[in-house]
């Protein structure tokens, strides 16, 4: 039976392009400065199941949850040859902690039925928890493997991966169904974009995307959502991404959002970085030999 | 037979492979017992395994008031799926108040699975935990624990509670909580549980293992030379490495290098890799994102040396040096070199 590989992606601000620019003058950052992007442990985990796919054959699903806009990282998975994608979106889900996350990510993919391996990156750059792949798994039931390196060999029921643990790399199997977590070092390298695919899928949208354009260009709400019920009957079941809401993972409200988190966010403060003011030390040969000497002075180097 | 204890307990899970103790562990041991005497409660270590006595005896030492000691001969070697099974029973049966994992390989591989499997939350990554109030919706909960953590790649410090699921877990940074004073007459009250494993439990086979040593140590190292990507490639890096050995010091690096691959994780310094505080800090073409900026802002001095005059990282800095590191850093191993015989 052909194999399915389910990738769990999130977009995420890009936490890294964190310079001068992006800085407000209170020294804090300012977010809006920041690209929203496909997250890059999940890119690994995205280039791994095609990898997979090349070699053993099979198809990959991507899943993600988050805002409507979140569909751009769908379209940049089926740019790069994913057979199918499924966005969970519905304000209901707004507010997740990674207890319910892993709730809904789990709901979807029983929905989505069977699958070989569920691959996700190990963490994203905007929390940095690693919490959610294992409690999908545990929610599922199926044995997990993080900090997945490398795939070494797969057969018709067992997955054989390189995994990194505390001072080096151990060679692990498990039986699949299976949930492996990568990192953004798993893949020195993730294919591009294929121009011909993007000629193919470059207007793959969601229903609700569907429906801001049409009503962007005048339609009544109610016009447009008929025009976007119109364009998906006869999309049939082609349509490359779908839109999951709650209703159609059949899960109870109490399970997910801020009332399915048992995490509360009591307070957030902003980093503001200390003003305390430094030192100029020129970029010559007698400022920087002048510091040295004070730096002997103060027995640094002692 | 383990039964309910009358005191609040606040639980540590011991990383251990029964002749060395993950140093994480004991860090977390000295909090418990803070945490443990705010709440007037117990700090207890739960150790897995078969022969641990040698653990057992540690961890009274680190000041662990009681052990659970999970036998199983089985449990000698880490399984997510046991240690899962393990942990959640005992602790279903108990009910702690707190339970604390490092935030190491194991802690985050395991934490995340045993929260799930309990319903509770988890608060990753920690940096700090203290108890106090919280009113919201209504109500009031009293001796909550803090869970105090950065996100956002550490531009925000954000402060985590788990007002209504027990126990409230969360996993720690390695090296932020200080490490208490070992006291080898101490003893600890030990409750022996065996866990129902299943073979279902060992299905994950581990085939081979390749370890090194580690060659490097930033948490000890006095002098820290780190690269960024202002560095520009992994040849421009010896200069790094050429500093870093001419002072004496270790190599450290900021995330960015590490993903550029200019050198391994090992040397990563901040929030995703190790907390330093030597005493000489130079940073080298480092922007200074937050989360770098967590791990080594206690540094007692701090040198910047950046093209970019603008660059976070100046507002941590007690020198700072607009250049190039290319031309900045032969000029520093010239003078250390020339004031060196003198």
């Amino acid at each position: 039976m052909e194999k399915t590989y389910i990738v769990m992606a999130k977009q995420v601000p890009d936490t890294k392009k964190i310079t001068g620019k992006a800085m407000k003058e209170d020294g804090t950052v300012n977010r809006a400065a920041l690209p929203a992007i496909f997250n890059p442990d999940d890119m690994a985990a995205l280039e791994m199941a095609l990898r997979l796919k090349d070699q053993y054959g099979g198809k990959v699903v991507v899943l993600t949850m988050g805002p409507p806009s979140a569909v751009e990282i769908l379209r940049q998975s089926l740019y790069r040859g994913v057979d199918k994608c499924v966005l969970l979106t519905d304000r209901k889900f707004a507010g997740s902690d990674t207890l319910a996350t892993s709730m809904v990510l789990s709901y979807a993919i029983r929905k989505m039925g069977g699958y070989s391996l569920i691959i996700s990156g190990r963490q994203a750059i905007d929390g940095d928890t690693a919490q959610v792949g294992p409690q999908v798994a545990e929610k599922l039931g199926i044995p997990q493997i993080t900090y997945v390196e490398d795939i070494v060999k797969m057969d018709k029921n067992t997955i054989e991966v390189k995994r990194i643990i505390e001072n080096g790399f151990a060679t692990q199997s498990t039986p699949m169904p299976a949930l492996l977590t990568c990192c953004a070092t798993s893949t020195s390298f993730v294919r591009p974009c294929s121009a011909k695919r993007i000629q193919v899928y470059k207007n793959a949208t969601t229903p609700s995307e569907l429906m801001m354009c049409l009503m962007k260009d005048g339609l009544s709400k109610e016009e447009a959502a008929m025009q976007t019920a119109k364009r998906l009957e006869s999309n049939g079941a082609s349509q490359p991404i779908e839109e999951w809401d709650i209703s159609k993972i059949d899960l109870d409200e109490s399970l997910c959002g801020l009332g399915g988190s048992p995490t509360w966010v009591k307070q957030i403060e902003s980093v503001v970085l200390g003003t305390t003011e430094h030192k100029r030390v020129p970029a010559t040969d007698a400022g920087i030999s002048e510091l040295i000497s004070e730096l002997i002075t103060e027995h640094i180097f002692d | 037979m383990t039964n309910k204890p009358t005191k609040p307990e606040v639980w540590v899970f011991i990383e251990h492979d029964g002749k060395n103790i993950s140093e994480t562990s004991l860090e977390l041991l000295g909090k418990a017992q803070e945490l443990a005497a705010k709440r007037n409660g117990l700090a207890a270590a739960v150790v897995l395994g078969d022969q641990i006595q040698y653990v057992i005896n540690e961890v009274s030492a680190f000041g662990a008031q009681k052990v659970y000691f999970v036998k199983d001969k089985r449990l000698n070697e880490y399984h997510t799926l046991s240690y899962t099974r393990a942990l959640h029973d005992l602790a279903t049966m108990v009910k702690p108040e707190i339970f604390l994992f490092g935030a190491t390989i194991v802690g985050r591989d395991l934490a995340p699975r045993v929260a799930s499997s309990l319903r509770v939350g988890l608060t990753a990554d920690c940096t700090d935990l203290q108890i106090g109030d919280h009113s919201a919706r209504g109500e009031d909960f009293k001796d909550l624990l803090y869970q105090i953590r950065p996100a956002f790649g550490g531009n925000i410090i954000a402060t985590i509670i788990n007002p209504k699921t027990r126990p409230q877990m969360a996993t720690v940074r390695e090296g932020v909580m200080k490490m208490p004073e070992r006291n080898g007459s101490k003893s600890s009250s030990i409750e022996e549980f065996v866990p129902q494993l299943e073979d279902s439990h060992f299905v994950v086979k581990t085939t081979s293992k390749e370890t090194k040593e580690k060659t490097i140590n930033l948490k000890g190292a006095n002098i820290i030379v780190s690269g960024g990507a202002g560095v520009g490639g992994k040849d421009n890096f010896k200069l790094i490495l050429d500093l870093a050995h001419t002072l004496g010091g270790q190599v450290g690096a900021s995330r960015a290098a590490v993903d550029f691959g200019y050198v391994d994780h090992d040397h990563q310094v901040g929030q995703t890799g190790t907390t330093v505080r030597p005493k000489l800090y130079i940073a080298c073409g480092i922007s200074g994102a937050v989360q770098h900026l967590a791990g080594m802002q206690e540094s007692k001095k701090i040198i910047a040396i950046n093209k970019d005059p603008d660059a976070p990282i100046f507002h941590v800095a007690h020198y700072g040096i607009v250049g190039d590191i290319g031309e900045v850093i032969p000029k520093m191993i010239k003078a250390y070199r020339q004031r060196g015989v003198l």
